[in-house]
């Protein structure tokens, strides 16, 4: 099937199978491997992207899905005059990664996530990040990393 | 002034960022142009007889390149159980021959041309199993009516010493004698990255694999045996790795089939594993049944502490059969015990096997000794925290030994539980505990306390713990820096550059750090066992430090001087004369001519003992038995601290792993050996919400046995926050008469702990 996707404000048509994932589609096809498969259950939240300025779990959407619409990665975060995003930078201040398996989707759903909560408590913060795994940081830098993105926001 | 010390922000953090890590599978490289896809049929059954294997029906599905079952692997070597000293009929068969040992036990390879004809493809091998009964308690294993292993005679795979030689007489004269079994469950090490491996031939009949792993030398060696080919014929590449925690040291039998079939189809072949495969197929952890008995004097002084352990190795012997010799190792914890003994049995089990993760073996040691000190601080009725305090051993900054064969290197036990009390404002927390108990609140306040002291750095290759770096300026001022440590998460790249910029005077942003490639770095121990700074960081500083020297030599021939009269600026990162202004050179020029660099090994005097005290607060429902884990207040002394930001992050990690297996991970099977958790919408995998902010107090120790000072930082803090959590849920519910709640502190587990309690009070 053919799809049309703006993929990191770039407009792509790509012949796609109908079962294949987002994920996979961004990954081998547009070659963007920032976003990761950590699980099968769509638990983990690694392969989180944004579509249409929302954050979702990519491995859970079929690339027909998206469709017409636009998707966002970490690679196409856009930092203006910086070399990394607000959310981006806020993660690298707190040390909120450290082998770096979820840090793409984890950084991406910060970013849908403060875009409908641009000042989180510490609970909150929590709360919305409930769907994304990570094993190495014990969520701690994690959570200080979105703090410090709404408040340098 | 030094940037040793200080917060430096990772230089690594960029690439994670934007274009994220380069792990196994997103590797783009020719040489793996074309490649297949390996998948595995996995046993759906703990224990079977292997009747026959049809592929016909996968052989014909779309895609499909070829099946391969034992039969072919018949080129490959049984994989003997991990130390000489192990049951030795208790092999591994590269894939499972006859017999099937537990569910996700590897029968079939599945080869396709494409990755999604994999996933339908092993679906479609048709597999007769026979079954067999199958042991999945480790008492029933120990019964031995079953046997894993017919030839082996037996279910053990090895003993630690033995019931004979336990002390009749060890409790003799205490006033108080408890005793206890306890249950230091299952869980899985689950890091975010699964396992994976990429391989492919060369024409000179050489394997290039790229395996995540957490040390590419160790790795090689485990390839280099399971292949049964000569050690110059592989090479290990390591990717970017996501997370490893013990679990991806050396090599696996997937591994191994990825390369072999590369060779049998002269492909590139690759392989990806699933979560479910990963939650089967890598090693499991912890899984001991411990036996504690502690005695002593009504006043609160510990006389005698005796650990009995059962090991549960699973399907083969593999690391879980060596953990308990570290669990002995550590027996006594951070006591002064007038007598204290351990022994151990590792037995086999139709599960996943057993291997290292965050602690391996040590956390077993410390969990166990915690959980004793409060059974008997209950027995007495003592406050916890005085009974620790009566007991510990007194700082010493001599080594001080143990009857087990631990040497500690320094310590200050006293000082690391004082400086968490009062951080976590103890006494405070016994009051409002006093007012809610009076209140007859139904959430309940529970306050766990936990004193550790571990072994970290002990191991390398083999011989006294040793580490190399290669450390070479450029003559455009960049360095490269060769390490044998292997980073997935640890920052070494920050933390090496720190090392060699503070000695050359060169900026951290011109340092490069490399590892995990064989032929590039062909000796080095890995990262595993919280070694890396202490042995890695070291020998990157003597190589520093070294290459200095070696400089100076050839500036003084380039300035004519005296080598003596050089003086080496940091700050310009250039050799002057002393007293004559205007004659310098600098490293990156004395790289111009010919090539500056030095290769050095560091060797430890032996391995170092990190300590420190846990406080965990909770909140227990006692309605509903939900846990809720309100703080953490951690001292964790590793010595001296290079970067406090990685050390940090290494100790939040830790008590978050610690924590979750105290009050929400386990890996569950049914009686017939079923997993129950083999995926992560039925594992416990703990999220942000589950988790508090985590309280870090500062303690720095220095040892002796490493010019940073430094001790290990990885495993502390799991070592340290199981145990506080699970005293804080039992203390929580103490005045109801609980005493030991088993891990992990599941509402269920809470709940019959509370109703047991009251029936028997009743
Ligand atoms: S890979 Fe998408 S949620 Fe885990
Ligand atoms: S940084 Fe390793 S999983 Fe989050």
């Amino acid at each position: 099937m053919r799809v049309n996707i703006t993929v990191n404000d770039e407009p792509r048509s790509d012949e796609v199978e109908p079962r294949l994932l987002l994920v996979h589609y961004l990954r081998e096809v547009c070659d963007l491997r920032a976003a990761n498969v950590g699980c099968d259950t769509t638990s983990c939240g690694a392969c989180t992207v944004l579509l249409d300025g929302k954050s979702v779990k990519s491995c859970t959407v079929l690339t027909v899905q998206a469709d017409g619409h636009s998707v966002t990665t970490a690679e196409g975060l856009d930092g203006g005059a910086e070399e990394l995003h607000p959310v981006q930078a806020a993660f690298r201040a707190e040390h909120g990664l450290q082998c770096g398996f979820c840090t793409p989707g984890m950084v991406m759903a910060t970013v849908g996530f403060l875009s409908e909560n641009p000042h989180p408590t510490e609970e909150e913060v929590r709360e919305g990040l409930e769907g994304n795994f990570c094993r190495c940081t014990g969520y701690h830098n994690i959570v200080r990393a979105v703090l410090h993105a709404a408040e340098s926001a | 002034m030094s940037i040793l010390g200080t917060r430096v922000l990772r230089t690594e953090d960029p690439r994670f960022l934007t274009i994220g890590g380069n792990y196994t599978e997103d590797l783009v490289d020719e040489r793996l142009t074309g490649a297949v896809h390996v998948f595995f049929v996995r046993s759906p059954v703990a224990h079977a007889r292997i009747v026959g294997i049809d592929p016909s029906g996968a052989l014909a599905a779309p895609g499909v390149v070829a099946v391969y079952t034992a039969a072919d692997l018949a080129d490959l070597p049984d994989v003997p159980p991990i130390l000489p000293t192990m049951n030795q009929a208790m092999k591994r068969p590269p894939l499972a021959r006859d017999v099937v040992r537990y569910v996700g036990d590897p029968v079939a390879i599945v080869v396709t041309e494409e990755a999604y004809q994999g996933e339908d493809a092993v679906e479609l091998v048709d597999v007769d199993y026979d079954a067999l009964a199958a042991v999945v308690d480790i008492d029933e294993s120990l019964a031995g009516e079953t046997l894993l292993f017919p030839e082996a005679g037996t279910n053990v795979a090895i003993e630690y010493g033995s019931e004979a030689d336990l002390d009749s007489k060890l409790f003799d004269g205490c006033e108080v004698v408890v005793k206890h079994r306890i249950v230091n469950q299952r869980i899985a090490p689950a890091p975010m990255e699964s396992r994976g491996a990429a391989a492919v031939w060369g024409d000179d009949g050489r394997l290039t694999a790229w395996i995540p792993n957490q040390g590419a030398q160790g790795t090689k060696g485990a390839m280099v045996g399971m292949l049964g080919i000569g050690a110059a014929d592989v090479r290990v590449i390591t990717p970017d790795v996501g997370g490893g925690f013990g679990a991806k040291f050396g090599a696996d039998l997937e591994h191994v089939a990825t390369a072999w079939v590369a060779r049998k189809l002269n492909r590139p072949a690759r392989w990806n594993e699933t979560r479910y495969e990963n939650l089967l197929g890598m090693t499991h952890a912890r899984a001991q049944i411990q036996t504690v008995t502690v005695g002593g004097t009504r006043d609160g002084r510990m006389e005698a502490y005796r650990l009995e352990i059962l090991q549960d190795c699973g399907g083969y012997p593999k690391i879980g059969g060596l953990l308990p010799s570290l669990t002995i190792l550590m027996t006594p914890g951070t006591y002064a015990f007038d007598r204290a003994e351990s022994i151990a049995k590792a037995i086999v089990t139709n599960t996943t096997p057993v291997g290292a993760y965050r602690g391996a073996g040590r956390p077993e040691a410390t969990a166990a000794v915690e959980r004793a000190v409060d059974l008997f601080a209950a027995e007495i009725g003592m406050d916890p925290a005085q009974v620790r305090r009566r007991n510990l051993l007194p700082p010493f900054t001599e080594p001080h030994q143990t009857k087990f064969g631990a040497v500690y290197d320094t310590g200050d036990y006293e000082a690391a539980l004082d400086r968490v009390l009062e951080a976590a404002d103890y006494e405070q927390l016994r009051a409002e505990q006093a007012k809610r108990r009076a209140n007859g609140d139904p959430i309940a306040l529970g306050i766990g306390l936990s004193s550790y002291v571990e072994v970290t750095g002990g191991g390398a290759e083999s011989g006294e713990p040793h580490e190399n770096a290669l450390v070479e300026v450029h003559p455009d001022g960049s360095v490269t820096i060769l390490t044998g440590t292997s980073p997935h998460g640890q920052g070494h790249e920050t933390a090496w550059a720190m090392l060699a910029s503070d000695v050359l005077g060169i900026p951290m942003d011109k340092i490069t750090l490399k590892w995990g490639d064989t032929d590039l770095i062909p000796r080095g121990g890995g990262t595993g066992g919280s070694r890396s700074l202490q042995q890695g960081g070291s020998a990157v500083q003597k190589a520093s430090r070294e290459l200095v020297d070696v400089a100076r030599t050839r500036a003084a021939e380039e300035l004519e001087a005296n080598p003596d009269d050089l003086q080496f600026d940091v700050a310009t990162s250039a050799f002057a004369v002393a007293g004559v202004p205007g004659t310098s050179v600098s490293l990156a020029q004395l790289a111009e001519h010919e090539r500056l660099f030095v290769e050095t090994d560091f060797f430890q005097p032996g391995a170092t003992f990190p300590f420190g005290a846990h406080v965990a607060v909770v909140d227990v429902d006692t309605e509903t038995g939900k846990v809720v884990l309100r703080r953490v207040i951690a001292v964790d002394d590793a010595g001296v601290i290079l970067n406090p930001l990685l050390a940090d992050g290494q100790r939040h990690g830790g008590i978050a792993q610690g924590a979750a297996q105290a009050f929400l991970e386990e890996f569950v099977y049914d009686a017939d050996g079923n997993p129950m958790t083999a995926s992560f919408a039925d594992y416990p995998f703990p999220s942000a919400t589950e988790m508090p902010s985590f309280e870090l107090v500062d303690m720095q120790t220095p040892t002796t046995y490493n010019p940073l000072g430094a001790k290990g930082i990885g495993e502390a803090g799991t070592i340290g926050s199981t145990p506080a959590v699970q005293n804080a849920v039992v203390d929580a519910l103490s005045h109801l008469g609980v005493r030991h709640i088993d891990l992990p502190t599941s509402p269920q587990r809470v709940w019959k702990a509370i109703q047991a309690a009251r029936s028997e009070n009743a």
